[in-house]
């Protein structure tokens, strides 16, 4: 079940459209801060609340690449390995989270500290190699840096 | 030059709306654009040549005519396309996230023009920080009577919704945009009705580019006489260039329209690194042409670079130099595409995927004899045989990577390994 503030806040989104079924995409995210990941109840919760068979609204959700499917650590590391990062070194710093911290793309660590996924372009190309921790953005990343930048994230 | 879309960024206070309307004299444009009529409001962007910066290069002016025709259909929407996902790309976020009063204003501007009574800024999920502050800014114009059913009490209405998406290139497509939008999967509409007169929920829709917006407050402010005078006159303006990869000071620049690569690379961004040789440039996001050395003294707009052999796309300026192995970045751009295919079109769902794996052999030194001939074969079978404009992408990016560095790929298949150092 969702909480009454997830309740409200889906309420309000709802009246910012025209049909209430664009709301999906702000329910899922919704969804995904009250659950942690986006899982078969909270498909059904998102079905009943909005009136949308479960399978649309699994279909919506798996299309997506920023929505979890499965449970993820508390911190979750995206990095961007596209052309502009990868000409600055992304490959090695993503060598360098496999050797040093054990993760590789979609995995997390025993430890459940961090989730790690591979992502496409994440516009920060002038700064790269680049990624995102939670919602903070990092870049000119080196061996050094990740080290010191992980520390802060327990 | 003065910058307009950049001005004050690097000041703390540059989203906050006193600021905007105290020191940079925001919102007098739309006070003038309330006291002119839609049609001249128009007129103004038409005459000022204003063309849409997400890549295409279409008058912004002749877009909103169009939809101005509907006339009996209410409401109308406008979506302003934050969903800046082509690799190499980063100008819009300096708007969202340093400008959104200027955002704001260009929408409002933009909807009254063309009777808009709804927008929604598509905001793509990689930016959280920027849903913040838009949402903060939003209030702000709110509170002050810029936003709402009664605006600067002229009885106009105009709302504004950030719509968050979830981590999908194709999003940045206007069909599939409105498909994300309205709750569902990011699958392109079949071009059959302009969105102008068919779009979200069935409603006259325009789609526009966050920079596209953000220039309207300077067309009215300067007039389209001036704005034209701002590089050249078939398509003027201030640009903004995100410049990457192997360059001494990568980073975001405000120019006029036209500068040069050469200009922009060797004086803006400082050159090349270390004093390496230039190798390649890729001019607008992953999606356009890559440029060999030769081709740079070519002005960045968008009727010299398709001249050019190219596109000014959004003006992501990718520069490689000699460490730089083609191949591998041909393989990283074809993962890229297989990854962002949405799945709908056959021949770019499983032709990117294809691709990546020829090329893929080829760089890990398993290429086969046959395999560049191989590849337009399948570039055959995928131009002109989809919905949208991915596809394209992938045959551009194919196309002239091997038009320019055959001779790499015939290198990795020969000595059956990748020589080219890789920094």
């Amino acid at each position: 079940m969702f909480t009454e503030t997830a309740i409200k806040e889906l309420e309000e989104t709802k009246t910012r459209y025209p049909d209430s079924k664009a709301a999906l995409l702000p329910a899922l995210y919704i969804a995904q801060k009250e659950f942690g990941w986006l899982g078969t109840e909270a498909y059904e919760v998102i079905s009943t609340t909005l009136g949308i068979p479960k399978a649309t609204v699994r279909g919506v959700g798996t299309f997506y690449s920023m929505f979890k499917h499965k449970p993820m650590g508390r911190n979750l590391i995206r990095i961007c390995t596209n052309v502009s990062c990868m000409l600055l070194g992304s490959e090695k710093v993503v060598n360098f989270l496999r050797h040093k911290y054990g993760l590789e793309d979609g995995f997390t660590t025993p430890d459940n500290r961090f989730s790690l996924v591979i992502m496409e372009c994440i516009g920060a190309c002038a700064m790269g190699p680049a990624m995102l921790v939670n919602d903070d953005l990092y870049g000119n990343l080196t061996e050094k840096t990740i080290e010191e930048i992980f520390s802060q994230y327990r | 030059m003065e910058t307009f879309l950049l001005k004050d960024i690097d000041n703390p206070n540059s989203t906050n709306i006193n600021f905007y309307i105290n020191n940079q004299g925001g919102y007098q444009s739309l006070q003038k654009a309330l006291s002119m009529a839609p049609a001249d409001v128009i007129d103004m962007a038409r005459k000022a040549n204003l063309r849409g910066r997400g890549g295409v290069g279409f008058s912004a002016g002749m877009k909103w005519y169009f939809c101005s025709l509907n006339k009996e259909v209410s409401p109308k929407y406008l979506i302003a396309n934050a969903d800046e996902g082509e690799p190499g790309t980063f100008k819009d976020r300096a708007i969202l996230e340093k400008r959104p009063h200027l955002l704001i204003e260009g929408m409002i501007i933009a909807g009254y023009s063309f009777g808009a009574e709804y927008g929604y800024i598509y905001l793509r999920g990689e930016y959280p920080k920027a849903k913040e502050i838009l949402n903060k800014a939003i209030k702000e114009a709110y509170s002050k009577g810029y936003l709402g059913d009664n605006i600067l009490g002229k009885g106009i209405r105009f709302h504004i919704t950030v719509h968050q998406g979830a981590g999908a290139y194709i999003c940045g497509e206007a069909s599939t945009l409105l498909e994300s939008l309205e709750g569902r999967r990011g699958h392109p509409r079949i071009p059959y009705y302009r969105l102008a007169n068919v779009g979200a929920w069935g409603k006259p829709t325009i789609v526009n580019n966050i920079e596209t917006l953000s220039n309207m407050p300077l067309i009215i402010k300067i007039g389209p006489e001036e704005y034209t005078k701002i590089g050249p006159s078939n398509s003027p303006g201030p640009k903004l260039y995100s410049i990457s990869g192997h360059v001494n000071k990568p980073g975001l620049y405000e120019l006029s329209m036209g500068t040069t690569l050469q200009e922009l690379i060797y004086t803006h961004a400082g050159g090349i690194k270390g004093n390496k040789k230039l190798k390649a440039v890729i001019p607008g996001g992953i999606s356009t042409a890559v440029l060999p050395p030769d081709k740079i003294d070519c002005a960045m707009d968008f009727d010299s670079m398709k001249k050019a052999g190219s596109w000014l796309g959004t003006g992501a300026v990718i520069v490689m130099d000699e460490t730089t192995c083609m191949v591998r970045v041909l393989w990283r751009e074809l993962k890229f595409y297989e990854h962002e295919s949405c799945g709908k079109c056959v021949p770019c769902r499983e032709g990117s995927g294809w691709l990546r794996n020829i090329v893929e052999r080829i760089e890990n030194g398993e290429g086969r004899g046959d395999d560049i001939e191989l590849i337009p074969d399948i570039i055959d079978n995928i131009r002109d045989k989809t919905f949208c404009p991915l596809a394209d992408g992938i045959v551009t990016s194919v196309e002239s990577t091997l038009s320019h560095f055959k001779n790499e790929f015939e290198d990795h298949i020969k000595n059956k390994e990748c020589r080219v150092v890789n920094a």
